[in-house]
């Protein structure tokens, strides 16, 4: 017979969401605060990021080619190539080539494909990546160029970023250091002067994150959840320390500054490694939020956001375990009794 | 709330919104033609087959009852055609097994002389003799089981558990499924026979509330009804936000009149819901008033392929083949046939299939459209989650059905899914969540089911060892 | 002198501890069946669960509760084998249960040829979902649906799916029998026969369509049609045509293999005979006739010539007595709607959501 019936299991038909979708979605969210960096750091950020994106898909292409031994490859998907640009985001604008290889290959090969590759690993990939990359390289992960300087790379001159006068103004117990923070909405555009370093590529503009966040949210790609929750716990949680003591910064300030705004709307949302219910999703962004404060304000490190994640991250299947969405129909304990 | 003023109300958990393609929305029904041979199944709703109660070359009559109840959930069946009957033997149904079914040859079309086929419009208040038994015993008499697929024998419906008391009616008139149309042709063209079935059935179950749920894709029935429905004062129009599964029970109770039926064993009328397809209400009209047993239905053929969709009166019995073949026949290449609406109809694996009580729609896709999309990785967005109107963990559930963890699935209450596909609709990773979902219940239902006679066997035990002493 | 204190200290430490773990040791003492022990220090501890249970303990668990209703019938140890458990009945005080070693046998031959595909299956690759799904990608709603449970089912990589047929096949060798790939079909295609003399000498009917014989035939070339000739030919009983599908018993069965020769859909299959040869002869001598009743009945007559005299009477004699027979089973077939309704789907169906 030539002409075959099909028969299938119901439902017969399917939505239009897709994975691949899902994650070109969020590459193009990425890219408004990716043209602001090549208008800052030019020909840096564009090496970084590509390189950084390149290297995830090869190391991907190879890993599951030659080491997994699977026919069918997973770059297409996506995720590859948005890891890669997270890392490359989460990266200074004058590292050099090898030491971006290293953290793509940490990302991909151990942060993700030892697990299985999309969705079995447990910690977001990007950061594994750039955590690996800050304890190995300290020096070279934390010299911050000066925006302007298109045509520099590696020789580019570096400042200090404002996260580090918020610590240096906890350190020496003195509010008056943190004068020299710059205002909103230098910080809100990221067009930094008076010698400060930027931070890294992706973060500098809070403007371009914002509107990312808002077209993930208007697509659906991601609920307002987990950002908002992050967001609004670092304004209260900084708010009431500036209030009881001056040398811990504004809570504009600490919103503003660092990876808080790329944290909180496109790393700590990345689907694989955070909770799946609303209430989960809550829990995890309140306690992204204060771990981040916690060590910005009382770690060794300045930038708390990457940490923080890496660690809700491992608490995601916990939190999964018991924050059940409420059944249909369920009683509410209360009245059972 | 009343902020938005917003006058449509839907169910709160979950739900998808699937391409309507209610492309035969506007198409009038016609009545099919009578096929050369009817195959009607004996088992044509939920519970015991029924038991033939003719032979090979009995002479039938349109409306003669040719099997009877096979248990108490069990509804008679009735001869939907004029003729001899060829055999009894197997058949290719909906399930994709072939099961027992009376075969028919069509000779003529005379019906049975009980049944009034005038069109005069008959009033429940011209009936002063219709007490709820009796409607209650015609409307099993004459075989009606639940129109909207799952054919629930109707009878028992409207005899709910001494535990369980009554309060309302609601009638289904949401039609959520994509493509269906057989209800809004049905409520476009028959709104006084409904609304004298959904009295009928407030009667039978001694309730004064009814509800008529329609969704706001069906303005013109909404409209037309509220209109009829004016001169009824305890029947009221609910319109319903588009959402799927709103035509489940559980999720239109909780639309209607917001209430949320518990986890099974309960069931709507636990929360004192009674809830019935409008094909239902218009059956039961026909069945108590014109004594008209159930042998013919609305179905839908449809589908975006075929050269001339449509909605068609249809005789029990009717072949897929013939419907197919006068809306234009099966498009070229690969196709998927449906009994019932893309997200819950059953694939057929012959167009021999014939329409039974339980046919809303067949629905023929081509493989382009329907073809399932190869499945990826879990990438734990929780849109399932999301998406499950049973607040179940759809991911966890299938996963948990894959690894047979049985114990664990009880207790993640898999039992409590209706098996709507919202999760695999939805899935971005396009994974059979439903197909893994659906086998680690039936394993858990066993499971629990064989508990529970377990349990009911030692307690047994226990008595009669008792007595003994 | 200060050496003493601390001394004195752990000392009374000690005791203090020494009592509490004395108490403890006896207040929540478990008591476990000596015998528990000993059975299973005479498994294998492979803990392969080819048993059925959750590894050697959970199998000497349930000896030592067998033992206590006084038979160790049902459970067998498949990696240790005969020897194991005459130990373990030894231990338990029981007779051994002499269990003869048994293997898989796959009881389908609907292979791409044999049964031609008519519908396509596009959802989840595993038998139980097709098996919900319908009759499968084939017209025999009874046979072998070749998605692999029982490959995955398998612990001893002993059952694997030949990609011509599309059909499992057991490795004699490997089987254990423990029952794993029983136990995944959802179509009970595979039973636990005799594994046989020598290399294996077994016999069994190689299909389960219960459909009559026309029907069954059109939808598999290989199908038994239940016509009986083999019932006819068999001396011993063993073969019995039970809803118009043919069992051999293998109690009874003495590997005479005439059934095999007879059979004109090449149904009845054998293994491990020395000679495959003969089978050749006797198809040659029999050509392949039409499927019915009559035919069926006059091939007999032309393997009688094969058979010795005796056998020949004896079928001719059965032949008066069985010719009411089949009729009577077959009006009985058509009534008996338990055959038909399938017991899974029907609990499918029940499950199904009530949408009103």
């Amino acid at each position: 017979m030539a002409n075959k019936l099909v028969v299938s299991l119901s439902p017969h038909a399917h939505g239009t969401d897709s994975v691949e979708r899902n994650m070109y979605g969020v590459i193009l969210a990425l890219l408004p605060a990716l043209i602001v960096s090549f208008c800052y750091f030019g020909l840096g950020s564009a090496v970084v990021c590509l390189t950084s994106v390149a290297a995830c898909v090869f190391f991907e292409w190879a890993i599951t080619r030659f080491i997994l031994k699977r026919e069918k490859t997973t770059v297409l998907d996506g995720s590859a190539i948005l890891t890669g640009l997270l890392l490359g985001f989460n990266l200074p604008s004058n590292l050099p080539i090898w030491i971006i290889l290293i953290g793509a290959l940490v990302a991909i090969g151990v942060g993700k494909m030892t697990f299985g590759g999309l969705g079995n690993n447990p910690f977001n990939p990007a950061l594994v990546g750039r955590a690996f990359l800050l304890v190995s390289f300290p020096a070279q992960m934390t010299s911050w160029p000066l925006i302007g300087q298109l045509g520099t790379y590696t020789d580019a001159n570096t400042g200090a970023t404002p996260l580090a006068i918020m610590k240096e103004a906890i350190k020496s117990g003195d509010a008056s250091v943190l004068d020299k923070l710059p205002d909103a909405t230098t910080m809100l555009l990221g067009n930094y002067s008076n010698g400060f370093g930027a931070g890294t590529i992706g973060e500098i503009c809070g403007l371009a994150l914002i509107l990312g966040g808002c077209y993930l949210i208007w697509k659906k790609i991601i609920t307002w959840h987990i950002p908002v929750s992050i967001l609004l716990t670092v304004f209260v949680f900084s708010g009431c320390l500036h209030l009881a003591n001056p040398i811990y910064a504004n809570p504009i300030a600490e919103l503003l500054s660092g990876g808080l705004l790329l944290g909180a709307i496109f790393m700590a949302t990345d689907y694989v490694t955070s909770p799946m219910t609303h209430k989960g999703q809550l829990i995890y962004g309140v306690s992204i939020g204060l771990l981040t404060i916690v060590i910005r304000n009382w770690g060794a490190y300045p930038e708390g956001m990457s940490f923080a994640i890496l660690i809700m991250n491992a608490f995601t299947p916990l939190i999964n375990n018991y924050c059940k969405p409420k059944r249909f129909g369920e009683v509410p304990a209360k009245t059972k009794k | 709330m009343s902020l938005f003023c917003k006058n449509t109300s839907t169910f709160k958990k979950g739900g998808v919104h699937p391409d309507e393609n209610k492309i035969t929305s506007e198409i009038a029904t016609r009545a099919a033609a009578l096929p050369k041979q009817v195959v009607l199944p004996l088992s044509q709703h939920i519970g015991a087959p029924a038991k033939p109660v003719v032979q090979k070359g009995d002479k039938v009559k349109v409306g003669t009852l040719i099997a009877e109840a096979g248990g108490f959930v069990s509804a008679p069946i009735f001869s939907s055609v004029s003729g001899t009957v060829v055999k009894v033997d197997t058949a290719w149904d909906a399930s994709g097994y072939k099961r027992p079914a009376i075969y028919i040859d069509v000779e003529g079309d005379v019906w049975e002389d009980s049944i009034d086929r005038s069109e005069k419009l008959e009033k429940l208040s011209d009936h002063p003799e219709l007490t709820s038994e009796e409607i209650v015993n015609r409307v099993r008499a004459n075989g009606v089981v639940g129109m909207g697929g799952a054919c629930f024998p109707t009878s028992i419906k409207l005899t709910p558990p001494p535990t369980a008391k009554a309060t309302c009616v609601i009638i289904n008139g949401v039609e959520c499924e994509p493509y269906i149309t057989a209800d809004y042709r049905l409520m476009m063209e028959h709104p006084d026979e409904i609304l004298v079935g959904v009295e009928l059935l407030m009667k039978a179950v001694n309730v004064n509330e009814g509800y008529i749920g329609i969704e706001t894709n069906k303005p013109k029935a909404i409209a037309l009804l509220e209109n009829k429905a004016k001169a009824y004062s305890n029947i009221k129009i609910v319109p319903l936000d588009c959402k799927y599964p709103q035509g489940g029970e559980k999720q239109l109770v909780d639309a209607v009149i917001h209430r949320e039926v518990p986890a099974p064993p309960a069931i709507p009328v636990n929360v004192g819901a009674v809830v019935q397809n409008v094909g239902t209400a218009y059956a039961v009209y026909q069945a108590v008033m014109k004594n008209k047993p159930l042998f013919e239905r609305y179905v839908t053929v449809t589908g975006k392929q075929l050269h001339a969709p449509g909605n068609f009166l249809v005789r029990m019995g009717t072949p897929f083949s013939q419907l197919i073949e006068a809306c234009g026949g099966l498009p070229e290449g690969d196709n998927k046939i449906l009994a019932g609406g893309p997200m819950m109809g059953k694939a057929v694996t012959t167009t021999d299939v014939t329409v039974v009580k339980g046919t809303n729609s067949v629905t023929v896709l081509t493989n382009t459209d329907a073809k399932r999309k190869e499945a990826q990785n879990c990438i734990r967005c929780g849109k399932c989650v999301s998406a499950c109107p049973m607040g179940l963990e759809p991911y966890l559930l299938a996963q948990l059905s894959s690894l047979k963890d049985w114990e664990r699935a009880e207790k993640e209450d898999i039992p409590s899914c209706i098996e709507c596909g919202s999760c695999q609709f939805t899935c971005p990773a396009h994974r059979p969540l439903l197909d893994n979902i659906r086998m680690g219940k039936g394993t858990v239902m066993g499971i629990i089911r064989e508990r529970a006679a377990a349990a009911k066997a030692a307690a047994d035990a226990a008595k009669a060892k008792e007595e003994k002493k | 002198m200060y050496i003493l204190i601390p001394v004195a200290v752990l000392g009374v430490i000690g005791l203090v501890a020494a009592l509490i773990l004395f108490f403890c040791s006896k207040k929540f003492a478990v008591k476990e069946d000596p015998r528990l022990g000993q059975v299973g220090e005479v498994l294998p501890q492979a803990n392969c669960g080819g048993c059925g249970y959750p590894g050697c303990s959970g199998f000497a668990a349930a000896c030592v509760k067998a033992a206590e209703k006084g038979s160790l019938e049902g459970l067998n140890c498949p990696t240790g084998g005969a020897a194991v458990m005459g130990q373990v009945s030894e231990i338990l005080g029981l007779n051994a249960v002499a269990s003869d070693p048994k293997v898989a046998v796959v009881r389908c031959n609907g292979s791409c040829e044999n049964r031609p595909r008519t519908v396509a299956y596009d959802g989840m690759k595993t038998c139980k979902a097709m098996n919900a799904c319908g009759a499968g990608e084939t017209g025999c709603q009874f046979g072998c649906l070749g998605c692999g449970d029982c490959v995955v089912a398998c612990q001893f990589d002993a059952i694997h799916i030949n990609k011509e047929t599309g059909l499992p096949e057991v490795d004699g060798d490997k089987c254990v029998a423990c029952g794993a790939c029983v136990k995944a079909c959802p179509r009970m295609i595979i039973e636990l026969r005799k594994k046989g003399k020598g290399k294996g000498m077994r016999l069994w009917v190689q299909c389960v369509n219960k459909e009559k014989g026309a029907v069954a035939k059109k939808s598999c070339a290989a199908a038994c049609i239940a016509c009986g000739m083999c019932e006819k030919v068999c001396q011993f009983d063993a073969v019995h045509v039970v809803n118009n599908v043919a069992y051999i018993d293998p109690e009874k069965c003495k590997m005479c293999r005439k059934c095999e020769s007879v059979c004109p859909q090449n149904a009845i299959h054998s293994n491990g005979f020395p000679k495959p040869v003969e089978k050749k002869k006797l198809a040659d001598l029999l050509p392949k006739p039409k499927p019915t009743e009559t035919a069926g009945a006059e091939k007999t007559e032309g393997v009688g010539l094969a058979l010795n005299k005796e056998v020949k009477s004896k079928i001719e004699l059965e032949k008066t007595v069985q010719k009411e027979e089949p009729k009577a089973e077959k009006s009985k077939a058509k009534i008996d709607y338990s055959v038909t309704e399938d017991p899974i789907l029907r609990k499918i169906r029940m499950e199904n959501t009530q949408q009103s």
